[in-house]
């Protein structure tokens, strides 16, 4: 999928495959003083209280799923959509780990591959919300009055909307690709990031070091990017985790639905969609995928869950 | 109607209604073990009233719900004899305590807008004791509650029983947490803070109320307040604790009139007086209270003690009896010659053995206080 | 009756806004409307063309068109699908039943089983029963119903042969058969609320088994049982209410999958269905009944709650 093509860049790139010296990607330049930074270490640490074995094994389940999507064309797996009539419902093998699906497709090459499109769908989708819903919801939160009401009035609106009609409208009219999907979905959840990146920032906004620094004389913006911005991002992004499960599952239904990317490549809900007729002989075909995408969502719940509660500001006390 | 009784009337020998002995209530929590109640022992006959006195964080709220075995977070233990009418509450079964519960012994809470359930009706939460206790019909029970309403002042009773909590003003509220409280009969109330959420005005009146329902049911009562005026001609006997014991306790006229304990004179202190002059300082205790959490074996008032020495930082005082059924715990206790000369040397040092400024005043002769009371 | 007049405006307005919004689906799809709706081969006639040009006023500005579909809408005309040739209210009535039985027995059910376990959970925090519930409820969350429809079918119509896996029985017809057929799919659906309602009411209830109200209820010596469900849970259930309300938009979405995977003649179906095959009025009428459904029972939900909680509804008389 020429979709993914970004992603081969990157993983071609970790391993030195013949890629142009470029400038790093320094998205995030660190900022200036040990203050926020200590702070934000320490936050982590604090995070969620102490950290058991469960989330350590979810973070390397996660790990282990954002590996195999970058890494999927370079690894030692057979073709996904390469049928093989001979090997049809095989179980599990020496050839074939996971089983083959009903055209004889190893399963476990279409699972590792399938994690791209969930990858790719789930952090895309949720970047646009989050990059776009959370700056206007910080935005609002911070300059309140009527702005903050009209533009939560249209958010409320907008999230009143059973996103899903429009989502299978829009689909079926424009057409099924990976863009179009992510796109959609991430403009969909906008209104989601707005409202929780505003409730963080009211939440803040009040705390008196933002007071302090008012007091102080601190421009507007200084104030929105030193003081606020550094306690509602890792909260609002913690809960973006919790969200790219749910992106994957939405992925999912709109793969039973048929209305997802085009076969013949995989994703894990077209993969369960297309065991369903085949579930009497063979189940396997169905809880190789269910159980992948179960376990990452899982995960993604589980850490997102564990980091926000000690990073939201509305539980922490700091 | 006879309640179901844990304890058949007339089998009873006659001691105190409720005798309490070396209570101890403590809390595991993260930071260490809280000892909210560390060995208190009280007693009281029935028809008498014993007024608990202490600042927040002395651990009296939790000693009322020890008492009545009322205290439910799972971290908590709790030790020692609590004997009402002779039988022993602590370590008895939820199942046994419901039949002491409402028909034996019953609470009245600090905010009645807290602990009255805003989603049912008053009459609902009246008559609900009634006829779960008493077996008593629903015409039977909304007749009893219309009394009780009518007993503790509350106009138009009929119109009240259809009404929610919040439909009324804090004075009624209270009086109908009162009215709950006593439905069946019980033999003791116990009345956590109940005047603190209410109007100064109103105040008088619930403890009017609370004192006529004594008289007439010959009911045990114990009034647990920080405030040194709602005890001072209400009560047979004041305990004074602080940082979850008992410092002082005593006979009320005695306690005030001679007290031992410098807590119980820095309280009484503080009392702003209607003689004195204009914009006089008020005298405050100084600091806080402790740290409930890993308390030290030493007297824990010593911090902010005007009278404290070296001894008092490291040994614990215990109660002592001088006499008329007053008991202290202080080594250099108020008004005696010890304690006057430990009082001398801290001013002469300028700070106490804790190194608190000790400085003398004259704004106030705590030794001619007298409960206004009786001076009128 | 006055709450309700005073929230009826909001509605309306929404009402208003949602129509519009779907009203106005397909004039922002790309092409023809006229062309998509009769479909690839029908447009070569330019005959059938203007048939349906007329019939939808295609030609006439957008807001005469959408006054034009809302009157007809209030006479409850949603149009005619010119792919079936059926009166798309008819096909929405046939099927409305189907979907309000399942989704109804979903939180039904979820409902049955997160109260009394949401109240447990609740009531003994923190103990084996509490953490067994809380650790269930946060794995089901991660269970959407197709995948919790899968399993379903893999065990009890696959490997047991006790339930059909698809196809469906109307209750008038055959009562129990009928609801063998309802049962799975209530379930899937069923499954993802439970979790929702019981993190959330054990939440609320352990909020307020905290308060003074239920200690004060103890010190009554009322029974356990009895401070739990007659105390407790009804100050702990508003919220829960809310979210029911909230999540009907989820168990619509819900009910479109699992109407298509158990091939029930739902409404959710039928709007699949016709976005498949661009059925352009069909979409617009189901839609629109979707999105009314939402709006009204979010509405109801509301005055539900303004009408049980008693501070709401009597208003305080003093302030103290």
């Amino acid at each position: 999928m020429a979709a993914l093509q970004p992603l081969d860049d990157a993983a071609d790139r970790v391993l030195g495959l013949g890629v142009d010296d470029e400038p790093s990607l320094d998205v995030i330049p660190a900022p200036a003083g040990s203050g926020p930074r200590a702070r934000r270490r320490w936050r982590f640490r604090r995070a969620g209280g102490k950290k058991g074995v469960a989330f350590w094994l979810a973070v390397a389940w996660l790990a282990t799923v954002a590996f195999c999507a970058v890494f999927a064309t370079r690894l030692p797996l057979p073709d996904p959509n390469r049928p093989n009539v001979i090997d049809r419902f095989a179980g599990f093998s020496a050839e074939h780990p996971l089983g083959a699906d009903s055209l004889g497709r190893d399963q476990l090459s279409r699972v590792v591959h399938a994690a791209r499109v969930s990858l790719v769908v789930s952090v895309s989708a949720v970047t646009i919300g989050l990059v776009v819903g959370g700056i206007i919801g910080t935005a609002v939160g911070y300059v309140r009055g009527r702005t903050e009401r009209v533009v939560m009035a249209i958010v409320d609106v907008i999230a009143a909307f059973p996103a899903l009609v429009l989502l299978l409208a829009v689909l079926a009219f424009v057409g099924r690709s990976l863009t179009v999907i992510s796109v959609l979905i991430g403009a969909l959840s906008i209104p989601i990031y707005t409202r929780v990146s505003r409730a963080n920032t009211l939440s803040i906004a009040q705390r008196d070091f933002v007071h302090a620094a008012h007091t102080l004389g601190a421009k507007q913006s200084r104030i929105l990017f030193r003081e606020i911005l550094p306690n509602v991002v890792p909260a609002v992004a913690a809960f973006a985790l919790v969200a790219m499960g749910l992106v994957i599952v939405i992925e999912g239904s709109l793969a039973i639905l048929g209305l997802s990317v085009e076969p013949p490549d995989p994703t894990w809900g077209g993969m369960i969609a297309a065991s369903k007729p085949h579930l009497e002989e063979a189940a396997h075909l169905a809880l190789v995928p269910a159980g992948a995408m179960f376990f990452t969502v899982l995960s993604l719940n589980f850490v997102g869950d564990t980091l926000r509660r000690g990073l939201d500001v509305r539980d922490s006390n700091l | 109607m006879t309640p179901r009784r844990l304890i058949r009337p007339g089998k009873f020998d006659g001691g105190p209604l409720l005798d309490v002995e070396d209570l101890r209530t403590s809390f595991a929590t993260p930071r260490g073990e809280v000892v909210a109640v560390d060995g208190v022992s009280l007693r009281l006959e029935a028809g008498h009233t014993l007024g608990i006195v202490g600042e927040s964080g002395s651990g009296k709220t939790v000693l009322a719900r020890s008492i009545l075995q009322l205290v439910s977070a799972r971290n908590a233990t709790i030790s020692g004899r609590v004997r009402l009418q002779g039988r022993d509450l602590v370590g008895l079964s939820a199942k046994a305590m419901r039949s002491v519960w409402g028909v034996e012994a019953a609470i009245v809470f600090q905010d009645p807008m807290t602990s009255l359930n805003a989603t049912m009706r008053i009459g609902d939460q009246i008559t609900e004791s009634l006829r779960f206790h008493l077996d008593m019909s629903r015409s039977e029970a909304r007749a009893t509650a219309i009394a009780l309403l009518r007993s503790v002042g509350i106009p138009e009773p009929e119109a009240r029983l259809r009404t929610y909590p919040h439909q009324l003003s804090g004075g009624m509220r209270q009086r109908v947490t009162i009215a709950i409280a006593l439905a069946c009969g019980p033999r003791l109330l116990v009345a956590d803070e109940p005047t603190t959420a209410l109007d100064v005005t109103i105040q008088k009146q619930i403890l009017d109320l609370l004192e006529t329902q004594q008289r007439e049911r010959a009911m045990g009562l114990v009034i647990i307040t920080h405030d040194l005026g709602v005890v001072a001609g209400r009560t047979d006997r004041i305990a004074v604790m602080y940082a979850g014991k008992v410092v002082e306790r005593g006979p009320t006229r005695v306690l005030f009139h001679d007290r031992r304990h410098p807590y119980t004179e820095g309280l009484l202190r503080s009392i702003p007086r209607m003689s004195n002059p204009g914009h006089s300082r008020l005298q405050v205790i100084p600091g806080r209270p402790p740290d409930l959490v890993a308390l030290p074996e030493a007297c824990a008032f010593a911090p902010r003690c005007r009278y404290a020495q070296a001894r008092c930082l490291e040994e614990q005082p215990k109660l002592i009896d001088v006499g008329q059924g007053h008991e202290h715990a202080c080594f250099y206790p108020v008004g005696s010659p010890g304690g006057g000369e430990a009082l001398g040397r801290n001013l002469a040092a300028g700070e106490n053995a804790a190194g608190m400024p000790v400085t003398p005043d004259a704004t106030l002769d705590v030794t001619t206080y007298v409960p206004e009371e009786e001076a009128s | 009756m006055g709450l309700v007049l005073r929230r009826l405006p909001a509605m309306l307005a929404t009402l208003l806004i949602v129509s519009f919004l779907t009203f106005l689906l397909t004039s922002l799809l790309p092409g023809d409307p006229a062309i998509q709706i009769l479909g690839a081969d029908n447009a070569n006639d330019p005959d059938s063309v203007e048939v349906v040009r007329e019939e939808l006023r295609l030609d006439d500005p957008l807001l005469v068109r959408y006054g034009a579909w809302l009157g007809d809408v209030a006479r409850g005309d949603l149009g005619r699908s010119f792919r079936t040739d059926q009166q798309v209210a008819d096909a929405i009535l046939e099927r409305l039943p189907v979907t309000l039985e399942v989704g109804g027995l979903a939180v039904l059910i979820a409902l049955l089983v997160a109260i009394p376990l949401g109240t447990l959970s609740a009531f003994r925090a923190g103990g084996r029963a509490d953490r067994v519930v809380t650790g269930a409820s946060f794995g089901l969350l991660a269970l959407p119903p197709f995948m919790v429809a899968i399993l379903l079918i893999l065990v009890f119509a696959v490997t047991l042969g006790w339930l059909p896996a698809t196809g469906w029985v109307r209750f008038t017809a055959d009562p129990i058969d009928n609801l063998r057929h309802a049962i799975l799919p209530a379930l899937s659906l069923a499954v993802g609320e439970m979790a929702v309602y019981t993190r959330l009411l054990r939440a609320d209830m352990i909020t307020t088994l905290q308060q003074d109200s239920i200690t004060m209820a103890r010190a009554k010596g009322i029974p356990t049982s009895r401070i739990l469900f007659r105390h407790a849970l009804r100050p702990s259930s508003f919220s829960l209410m809310t979210v029911v309300g909230l999540q009907v938009a989820t168990i619509i979405g819900g009910a479109v999958i699992i109407e298509t995977l158990f091939a029930l003649p739902g409404v959710g179906r039928l709007l699949v269905d016709s976005i498949l095959q661009r059925d352009l009025i069909m979409v617009q009428g189901c839609a629109l009944v979707i999105a009314i459904a939402f709006v009204v029972i979010n509405f109801i939900v509301d005055l539900l709650y303004t009408v049980l909680d008693p501070r709401i509804r009597y208003g305080s008389a003093a302030t103290t």
